[in-house]
């Protein structure tokens, strides 16, 4: 059976996650594999549910959409409401803990990590959450190497931030290994 | 030099587009197409072409015909409203017979409709959305690499057939992301225009008669002095009201696509062999069709071809009808993002011979393999 991972992050416009899956995709691709982003989002800048499909394969990708997600991962409950869909009978679920409170229990794995405290508490800046994110996901999953995901994070980000990315991608790391 | 690295859709069409030898753009902004005009805002110059933000769409496309009658290939792109405001100066285009490039990213309509949402809802506005009967040739990517090489081809029969083509492409192939190696361009096969070289002393006719279906151009600067209106003209482009000259200047102007329908086709079909329901699907749901029959084949729940045109206009014709009476074919099968407008070309096609089903949707989300996969077990 060929290789084929379908991860979708869904979160509010202006936490960062479609970046975050830029580089997933950007990772994946680091590692030799087929990769695709696609961005789902609304005419607010800032404010409305937002989502991001990755799919890595190691065959050409005909369609960039999640169709049997491996991975859920939900930043906000208005988001997570909305993009719960296309699960596989195992996917893999991460919620952000205080703010996704209605979760459907519905068999899949579910883990649920206070992300932005911890942005606000270990790192001191909300903003870092999305990389945050990546390391729970690199950590949790094993999709991509950390090592791949660092370098991926880093041609992506903006000069003078790295120093603190790679905080963030740390401690999502450290945290996701202890959840595994 | 490698051309290795991760684009978005939007900005494969204006890189291609540059790489075809496209040096003018005029544009408006607008989601979900706007970074064709980002790109091309800050490649342009780097090429020695000219980029200009005009005033409004319509400016846009005016700006763009200038710039083809001046000798270079030239594109504006837009999305929705956008488009139906170039819709009048599109039917300028045509009947000036004006190489040019139209980049239409589908978004939800009608009006400004869902800005940030996908769609497939402009199929029969690129046939039909200028008045009058006019020539069209309209061409729809369902991949990221086809957003690059049907740009390619779209500057290729503009410049071959001396007319406007509409590239069709939407929103979840504009914001697609994906790793592609984009090919040296001195590698590209590219067409250019077919220019006139009147004797000295005689005069430029941009719509002769007598030089086959599709007459040279004469661009401006050339030391020709001619005239074009959006009236109907003589071959010197003159407006006219001589009965005989309008039919026959009204003839050649369609039939020089109508005579060249099969060098346009191009279609691109998928688990044809085995099937007995043929899909036709174009752009990215047809995307969404080719996973659709790979997932039912791995799961042995069915047998579904994909016939997936590139050009929608001229509509590929005869393939299609070769394939409903190949017998082979229980059913037809016409997913699209809409509530119906490729269907009305297969149910032409068709003539009633195979039972059609559909799959319409327009809530601004993609058609996915799964909603296909769905339908099919339904109606089948």
């Amino acid at each position: 059976m060929s290789f084929h991972y379908e991860a979708r992050f869904a979160a509010i416009g202006g936490q960062g996650i479609i970046t975050a899956g830029a580089f997933l995709a950007t990772a994946a691709t680091l590692e030799g594999k087929y990769a695709t982003q696609s961005p789902t989002y609304t005419s607010q800048v800032r404010g409305g549910p937002t989502k991001v499909d990755v799919i890595i394969s190691d065959e050409e990708i005909l369609f960039p959409k999640g169709n049997k997600l491996d991975l859920f991962l939900a930043m906000a409950q208005k988001p997570y409401d909305r993009y719960y869909s296309e699960l596989k009978p195992n996917s893999l679920v991460i919620v952000e803990e205080n703010l996704v409170q209605n979760v459907h229990d519905d068999g899949h794995k579910i883990i649920r990590v206070p992300i932005i405290e911890l942005a606000e508490k270990e790192i001191g800046l909300a903003v870092t959450i999305s990389v945050i994110a990546t390391g729970l996901v690199v950590a949790l999953t094993e999709i991509v190497t950390p090592d791949t995901m660092q370098r991926a994070i880093l041609s992506r980000v903006p000069k003078g931030t790295e120093a603190l990315n790679m905080k963030a991608f740390q401690l999502g790391l450290d945290v996701g290994a202890k959840l595994k | 030099m490698s051309r290795q690295r991760v684009y978005n859709g939007n900005e494969l069409v204006s890189l291609a587009a540059m790489d075809a030898g496209c040096r003018f753009y005029a544009g408006y902004p607008i989601t979900p197409s706007s970074e064709i005009m980002e790109v091309m805002s800050k490649e342009m110059p780097k090429v020695g072409g000219a980029f200009i933000q005009m005033e409004d769409e319509i400016a846009s496309i005016g700006a763009a015909i200038g710039a083809a009658w001046t000798g270079v290939k030239s594109m504006t792109a837009s999305s929705g409203p956008g488009i139906s405001l170039k819709a009048e100066h599109i039917g300028f285009a045509c009947i000036t017979e004006t190489p040019l490039v139209i980049v239409n990213i589908m978004r939800g309509g009608p009006s400004t409709g869902f800005p940030t949402a996908t769609s497939q809802s402009d199929l029969m506005q690129a046939r039909w959305g200028t008045h009058g009967d006019h020539p069209v040739i309209a061409l729809v990517p369902g991949t990221a690499t086809e957003m690059y090489y049907e740009t390619i081809r779209a500057f290729n029969l503009a410049e071959l057939y001396r007319t406007p083509v509409i590239i069709l492409g939407d929103e979840m192939l504009g914001h697609l992301n994906t790793m592609l190696d984009l090919p040296d361009p001195s590698t590209l096969e590219l067409v250019e225009r077919k220019l006139a070289e009147p004797k000295p002393g005689e005069k430029y006719r941009p719509f002769a008669m007598d030089q086959g279906d599709v007459p040279p151009m004469g661009a401006f600067f050339r030391g020709y002095r001619f005239h074009l209106t959006g009236l109907n003209s003589n071959e010197y482009g003159y407006p006219t009201i001589d009965p005989d000259m309008i039919q026959a200047q009204q003839e050649r102007m369609m039939n020089k696509i109508a005579n060249h329908a099969d060098e346009m086709e191009k279609n691109d079909t998928f688990n044809l062999d085995d099937a007995d329901i043929l899909t036709v699907a174009v752009g990215s749901t047809g995307s969404a069709a080719k996973q659709a029959s790979k997932d039912m084949k791995a799961d042995g729940s069915g047998r579904l071809g994909v016939f997936r045109p590139l050009t929608l206009w001229p509509f590929p014709e005869k393939e299609l009808d070769a394939l409903i009476g190949s017998g082979k074919f229980k059913g037809l099968f016409v997913p699209e993002a809409n509530l119906g407008q490729l269907v009305i070309e297969v149910e032409r096609i068709n003539r009633g011979r195979l039972p059609i089903q559909t799959l319409q949707k327009v809530n601004g989300f993609p058609v996915t393999p799964g909603d296909i996969v769905e339908r099919i077990k339904e109606v089948f």
